[in-house]
């Protein structure tokens, strides 16, 4: 699965919590971190519990945890270990936290996917390291505010101070082929900021964002979906591949450009993107 | 005299000189003294009397008026009021010692309405939608004796404007029945302008006083300085899916037109349709209705060629009323009177809100979850009825109770005038509307059925209790053609 959108909904917001799956986004992700007052944890733990077992949501729900260094991430772990969720956000993600969680995840016999949340220097330096501690992780996911607070860096909403980090999420994730998961859009009002913000996100390599207001999932969807233009060249790229395949060519020529492995990934990318994509397509790359 | 029918005209007889007519002049029609109107008007135990609801929650006339007419002893007022709100609360007193005996309304909120609810009416309520109304005064089934129409602005001649003076409210559309039909006619206004105030909404031949006062309102209570698109996600799904809703019908093209109310979700669909006539090089024919600054802004982009307005939302309405021609007044009548050619008629899309709506598409905006009335039909009939598509957007739980019901606490609008509900849920279409069914499903447009949402809001937040009435039935639901839809009941204490 790829997410376009992974919308945030503090664990302790009833309210939200009970209207998250209708929000169009492609997966949510329950926060038990800065959302939620210390004095609050274990309100929110409870109330994150009861909601998922009474409305058992359907779509992708993923759970923030508190950070390893907190007094809090065993005992998120331990309330959220048999809920039917598709996976957890692993905050301030380092190699040793990465390995924590992936060690309390094998003792327990879970399969949760993981995202981690790369938010300070050494996070991103080590961003790769962080990946290979891993064997459940289908995301890095970039958060801007605190790393440009680690930097010394002033955040701004050309988000200049930030291409280093998100061209090395960017490059990371990729070399691991997971997804790259941008910093959230801060200005809940700004959408034509935030439109030009997602574009320059994605044209650097970003594969989806992460949301923290429902008001910006539309316009992100909008912008990591496949035109039907693109969906139409990716079909016919895949046909294309087929064709070759039963004639026994390695490589064929389509619309004058000759069609190779990249251009075929990067059309079964979109087809995966759009809702387009079938089983038998897996096998065209071999 | 018809003169016509004289067969011998050397009987017809002509004035003599010392007989001939002398020139006119003009009747004092000013007065300053509520007290000594009253009495001069000559309003005795059981009269009518109408007042309109532009000044809205910051009307001082309707108090005003009717506590004088409780200082001079008279009983049994039938009052006609368009709508009534909050402020009116002053009013309970008057049920309590009889001057007011019954109550003909289109919506009436605050805690006038939770009295009648509990019984202190000594006579009957009538709830009746803005065409109804008209209809009903116009057709001579309801008899006004005196209507007191509070107005921004008068001339000394009784030529009332609702856009001049300090106190605008735009449109009076509503008091245009009252003023055609009523036996007196009493402008009140706190602002007598020059001679003559233009342009008039009630002109002078219809208007026999003009009632100087301090004061006829509180501004802020009028108009909204601004009408707000709601931000809440759940509202805005709801909106996007009404979007989508009217895409699947196919009337959304090249001169439709459009009705919304002036709430969170309906504001929030207009503000969508706008987008989306921009995108795809739509253009409306008109919009229609309590008007906002957002319509009045599609108007001036050209989204629009006309709006009807008989209400104005908001200070930017008041604006554009003033100044662009294609900003078209309307009144009651002309909006939604079922006995004449009517705007609603024409409406390809209307939304509306619900308070409840049950498993027959019936709709409640008369009373609230604990059954005291809290609203009415305002326009909800008629452009239920005379509308192509009425969709009413409502989210599935309001404050934990389910929106959709078994039946309805008080039906105001019947479910056969209603065709979809949007809700964050699922969309339900009316099983009458067999067409939509069929167009909804060629655009690949989800539906559920109506009592599947039903089930699934209970199965999350339960059953509410019923609410507890007595047998006492103190009104009657009317609905726009004057037959009776629905009883009201006393609300146990």
């Amino acid at each position: 699965m790829n997410y376009r959108t992974l919308l945030f909904i503090p664990g302790n917001n009833p309210g939200m919590l009970q209207s998250s799956d209708i929000l169009g986004a492609d997966g949510i992700i329950i926060d038990l971190e800065d959302a939620v007052a210390l004095t609050e944890k274990d309100a929110a733990r409870i109330l994150v519990r009861e909601y998922l077992l009474t409305f058992k949501p359907e779509g992708n729900y993923f759970i923030r945890i508190n950070p390893l260094d907190s007094p809090y991430f065993y005992d998120d772990l331990e309330a959220i270990k048999d809920l039917d969720i598709t996976g957890l956000v692993l905050p301030k993600a380092s190699v040793e936290s990465m390995a924590a969680l992936e060690d309390y995840l094998d003792k327990n016999d879970l399969d949760f996917e993981v995202i981690a949340l790369i938010e300070n220097a050494m996070g991103l330096e080590t961003a790769l390291d962080i990946v290979r501690a891993s064997k459940r992780i289908v995301g890095l996911f970039l958060g801007a505010e605190d790393l440009t607070l680690d930097l010394g860096a002033k955040r701004t909403k050309e988000s200049k101070e930030i291409e280093y980090a998100r061209s090395k999420i960017i490059a990371a994730a990729k070399a691991a082929g997971i997804q790259a998961l941008d910093t959230p859009f801060t200005d809940t009002d700004d959408l034509e900021g935030l439109k030009i913000d997602t574009r320059n996100a994605k044209d650097l390599g970003m594969t989806g964002k992460t949301v923290i207001s429902p008001r910006h999932v539309d316009i992100i969807n909008q912008v990591f979906t496949p035109t039907q233009k693109e969906i139409d060249y990716a079909l016919r790229v895949v046909e294309g591949v087929k064709g070759a395949k039963e004639k026994g060519l390695g490589a064929f020529s389509l619309e004058g450009k000759m069609i190779d492995a990249p251009i075929i990934k990067r059309a079964l990318n979109v087809l995966k993107t759009s809702g387009d994509y079938k089983e038998e397509y897996d096998e065209l790359l071999e | 005299m018809n003169y016509l029918s004289s067969t011998d005209l050397r009987t017809v007889k002509v004035l003599e000189q010392a007989e001939f007519p002398s020139k006119v002049n003009a009747r004092n029609k000013v007065v300053e003294d509520t007290a000594k109107l009253i009495k001069e008007l000559g309003i005795k135990d059981n009269a009518v009397l109408s007042f309109h609801h532009h000044l809205r929650n910051g009307d001082y006339v309707l108090n005003t008026i009717m506590k004088e007419v409780q200082r001079q002893g008279i009983k049994g007022i039938t009052l006609v009021a368009s709508s009534l709100f909050p402020i009116h609360a002053e009013m309970i007193p008057l049920l309590e010692d009889g001057t007011i005996e019954n109550i003909v309304t289109s919506y009436i909120s605050g805690d006038l309405g939770r009295a009648i609810s509990y019984g202190k009416l000594k006579g009957k309520i009538i709830m009746q939608s803005h065409g109804g109304r008209a209809r009903s005064i116009l057709n001579g089934e309801i008899e006004i004796d005196v209507a007191f129409i509070a107005s921004p602005s008068a001339d000394a001649h009784g030529n009332i404007s609702g856009v001049n003076g300090h106190n605008t409210c735009g449109t009076l559309g509503y008091a245009i029945a009252d003023s055609l039909k009523a036996k007196k006619v009493v402008a009140v206004t706190d602002a007598l302008v020059e001679y003559p105030n233009y342009p008039a909404d009630i002109t002078e031949d219809y208007v026999d006083y003009v009632l100087v006062i301090d004061c006829i309102g509180r501004k802020e209570g009028i108009v909204s300085g601004t009408t707000r698109v709601t931000r809440d996600p759940v509202g805005l799904k709801i909106a996007k899916d009404t979007l989508k809703v009217m895409e699947a019908t196919g009337l959304l093209k090249e001169g439709f037109s459009y009705q919304s109310g002036a709430g969170g979700i309906s504001l929030a669909v207009t503000a969508f349709l706008k987008e989306y006539m921009i995108e795809n090089n739509i253009k409306g024919s008109f919009a229609s209705g309590g008007i906002t600054g957002h319509l009045t802004q599609m108007l001036e982009e050209g989204l629009f060629s006309a709006l009807f307005d008989v209400q104005c939302f908001d200070l930017e309405s008041i604006e554009s009323l003033k100044r662009n021609p294609n900003h078209i007044r309307m009144s009651a009548s002309q909006y939604g009177n079922p006995e004449v050619s009517a705007v609603v008629d024409k409406l390809d899309f209307v939304i509306l809100g619900a308070t409840e709506i049950d498993v027959n598409f019936n709709v409640n905006v008369t009373s609230g979850a604990d059954g005291v009335l809290m609203g009415g039909s305002g326009g909800h009939q008629d452009t239920a009825a005379g509308s192509k598509v009425s969709i009413i957007v409502s989210k599935l739980f309001s404050s934990r109770i389910p929106v959709i019901k078994d039946r309805v606490d008080v039906i105001t609008t019947p479910g056969t005038t209603v065709d979809v509900l949007v809700t964050e849920r699922g969309i339900c279409v009316n099983p009458l509307r067999t067409d939509l069914i069929e167009a909804f499903k060629e655009a690949k447009l989800e539906i559920v059925d109506i009592k599947e949402l039903k089930e699934y809001s209970e199965s999350i937040m339960g059953k509410a209790k019923p609410i507890e009435k007595t047998d006492r039935i103190i009104g009657l639901s009317q609905y726009r053609d004057g037959s009776i839809i629905d009883y009201i009941y006393e609300v146990k204490r």
